[in-house]
């Protein structure tokens, strides 16, 4: 099997995605910086310490249940800046348009970005706009920066999880890529599935204000919790243990999913976080979060153990415990 | 619907598991799962370490991605090459590698091949592009085959000329009579697919106890369902009266559904099929009646396929008659993974061989 071009797998964030960075981007780029593997870098300027992170966006369709394209593409990268501990403040901007793209979507985009911007409380201060010929692009492809100031007291890091923390989750999985599934295929589901896409700095800035603790913090998505802890446990080399029964999934994502044949725990989420905390601040952490409006739900899905190193286990509702692996394969193209 | 807590599904769980145990005795048991979904449902559930060991669960040839023999793929990918057609498939079928290439490379390279969730999308694809032939990959047992059945009336209510259907359905029922009469393969008790007798009732089961003295369950998907099932058979190998049993009464209705057998049986009619590793097997798959062979990419569109290739070492055929459990195969996990799959029982989510890497059978060190 020719395995010399890319595949829509490569773009996934699972395993060929990894392979992909390792074995390609990593070997050329190799720095201290980049090999910390985070949602973004880490930097130290002048005695400044700055969160830098970008992303690219291909979303189809454009709009879709909760938000689109360009509400996706602040949020999106807010959060990654905001997983490093980080307040994020400026944003960069760039746009890929298609020839005959309609300006007036091109308005409706770029207004929902300055209101995600606006609710972030970040600007977007530098940006660029190219235009390809048509079937170039597929309408519109935004790639967002964004840098924010590291929290004072704070060292968030993937290699931070250790046994004895508690793992927290701020509410339901898997709304983001049922929503936009089930707009591209015009999938009907028993309750309609509304993205959870959202600014989570906020909750962040509130989080680390009072407890500066939290060890690590990261957001699921592309690959979803069980790839995102994966790679936390692989960082750590600890052992990661769920309990099947505390994770939160809503009824009308359980349906679909159900219909579709996807687990939850590997569906994209464009508004969940996952927290590592000492279990002396689990109390608080649930406090904080319960009182935000994207921590109504939170809860504790599991914990940090010493073995098996480097694995995550999932013990089910009957009672058996077995292996929770990262994402292999394409389970849903362009969803951020 | 009766919602139970996840105190009272525990509960359920413990009284299942001590009732089995205690059934279930010194004599090694052997049961197969016959559904892909029930392999994904035990495992996902951690159904296996509940149960004592004399009791072995098997997985039987019921994923529809893994028991399609490389000819089709191979054929697949030689109308992928046509400039003129847009295939459109269930995204199962892409990686599974045919005898020198798969659909996700093929795509790669630039074939137009579409991923739907539904036949209907094909439908609508097709009237988008006019000009091009768009062939729906139909693969799959009796629950999917009535949704092709139905689109392909669908098609020809709408005029929609230019929708064909590359068919490999396959049947259940006569394959589970081909591995009940085979010499290697030694079946205790079956737990049969619900999803299955939704569409085709319990009838068609009947031979399993009545002719070959084999207990079978029809089994739901829930691990409550699938606990139960395993209880209700090794309580009826235990007790000597082998027969067949419907634990998902709560969906699965003796009859079936009449009116998918109706819709199915109106456009397919029952034929030889190629299996993997099982060979041609006398009725036991579908084909498009004579009214509607318009809809019939083989009869309609030429194309010329590859020989066809086995992969040396692949031992899919063996798994998939529950001979060779997959962590026995020589390739399991080593140049053989979910990301470099060299047989088919590797790819899908619900194939054996995906089932048991990806819930870490012989990986899980916990």
């Amino acid at each position: 099997m020719s395995c010399e071009r890319i595949q829509m797998a490569h773009g996934n964030g699972g395993k060929l995605s990894h392979d992909l960075v390792k074995n390609i981007m990593w070997p050329a780029f190799a720095n201290d910086i980049l090999g910390v593997m985070h949602d973004g870098a880490q930097l130290n300027i002048n005695g400044a310490r700055l969160a830098f992170s970008t992303d690219s966006y291909v979303v189809k369709p454009l709009f879709f249940p909760g938000g689109d394209i360009g509400k996706l593409a602040v949020c999106g990268t807010v959060n990654d800046v905001a997983m490093n501990g980080a307040v994020p403040l400026y944003l960069s901007a760039g746009f890929v348009l298609e020839e005959g793209f309609p300006i007036d979507s091109l308005k409706r985009i770029v207004a929902s970005m300055q209101h995600a911007a606006a609710e972030a409380g970040v600007y977007i201060v530098t940006g660029d706009t190219k235009v390809v010929e048509k079937g170039a692009v597929d309408g519109i492809f935004i790639n967002t920066a964004g840098i924010g100031q590291i929290m004072d007291g704070t060292r968030i890091a993937g290699q931070n999880a250790r046994p004895g923390q508690d793992i927290i989750l701020n509410g339901y999985l898997g709304e983001h890529a049922l929503a936009v599934m089930s707009e591209r295929h015009g999938l009907e589901f028993p309750q309609t599935v509304v993205s959870d896409c959202a600014p989570l700095n906020g909750l962040v800035a509130e989080l680390l204000f009072v407890v500066p603790q939290i060890a690590v913090l990261r957001d699921p998505t592309r690959g979803g919790l069980a790839t995102t802890l994966n790679e936390i446990a692989s960082q750590s080399q600890v052992g990661i243990m769920l309990d099947e029964t505390s994770i939160p999934v809503s009824t009308a994502v359980q349906a679909a999913c159900d219909i579709l044949g996807f687990d939850p725990l590997y569906l994209a989420n464009e508004g969940k976080m996952i927290v590592f905390v000492d279990k002396e601040y689990t109390t608080e952490v649930l406090r904080i979060m319960q009182n935000h409006i994207y921590g109504r739900e939170a809860r504790v899905i599991g914990e940090v153990v010493a073995k098996p190193l480097a694995q995550v286990g999932l013990r089910t509702g009957i009672g058996g415990v077995r292996l929770l692996d990262m994402l292999i394969g394409d389970q849903l193209p362009r969803i951020c | 619907m009766l919602i139970m807590t996840n105190d009272q599904v525990k509960a359920a769980a413990d009284f299942f598991t001590q009732e089995i145990i205690r059934l279930a005795g010194e004599q090694p048991l052997r049961l197969m799962e016959v559904c892909g979904t029930h392999t994904v449902a035990i495992f996902k559930a951690g159904i296996r370490q509940l149960l004592p060991k004399t009791v072995e669960l098997v997985s039987g040839p019921g994923c529809p991605v893994c028991v399609t023999p490389n000819e089709y793929l191979d054929t697949a990918i030689a109308y992928s090459k046509n400039q003129e057609v847009i295939l459109v498939t269930f995204g199962d079928m892409l990686k599974v590698p045919g005898s020198t290439s798969s659909l996700a490379a093929q795509k790669a390279e630039g074939a137009d091949i579409r991923i739907i969730y539904s036949p209907m999308e094909s439908l609508e694809i097709a009237r988008a592009n006019p000009d091009k032939k768009v062939i729906f990959l139909a693969v799959g047992f009796e629950t999917t085959a009535p949704l092709a059945a139905a689109t392909v009336l669908m098609a020809e209510k709408a005029g929609v000329k230019n929708f064909y259907v590359l068919s490999a359905h396959k049947l259940v029922p006569p394959v589970l009579r081909v591995l009940l009469m085979a010499k290697d393969t030694r079946v205790d008790g079956f737990l049969l697919p619900g999803h299955v007798s939704v569409m085709i009732g319990m009838k068609p089961y009947e031979f399993i106890s009545d002719e070959f003295n084999t207990p079978a369950v029809i089994a739901g998907f829930e691990p409550l369902d699938i606990l139960q099932s395993i209880y209700m058979l090794v309580k009826q190998i235990q007790a000597g009266t082998p027969k067949l049993e419907n634990q998902y009464r709560r969906i699965a209705l003796s009859a079936g559904n009449e009116v998918a057998c109706q819709t199915l049986y109106k456009v397919y009619e029952e034929a030889d099929a190629q299996w993997r590793g099982l060979g041609n097997l006398a009725g036991s798959g579908l084909a498009i009646r004579e009214k509607y062979r318009g809809f019939d990419a083989r009869s309609n569109i030429p194309v010329t396929v590859e020989v066809t290739k086995e992969h040396a070492g692949c031992r899919c055929g063996q798994v998939l008659r529950g001979t060779m459990l997959p962590t026995a195969c020589p390739l399991f996990g080593i140049t053989c993974r979910p990301e470099h799959p060299v047989g088919s029982c590797m790819v899908s989510g619900e194939g054996t061989c995906g089932a048991w890497y990806k819930y870490g059978a012989g990986r899980w060190q916990g």
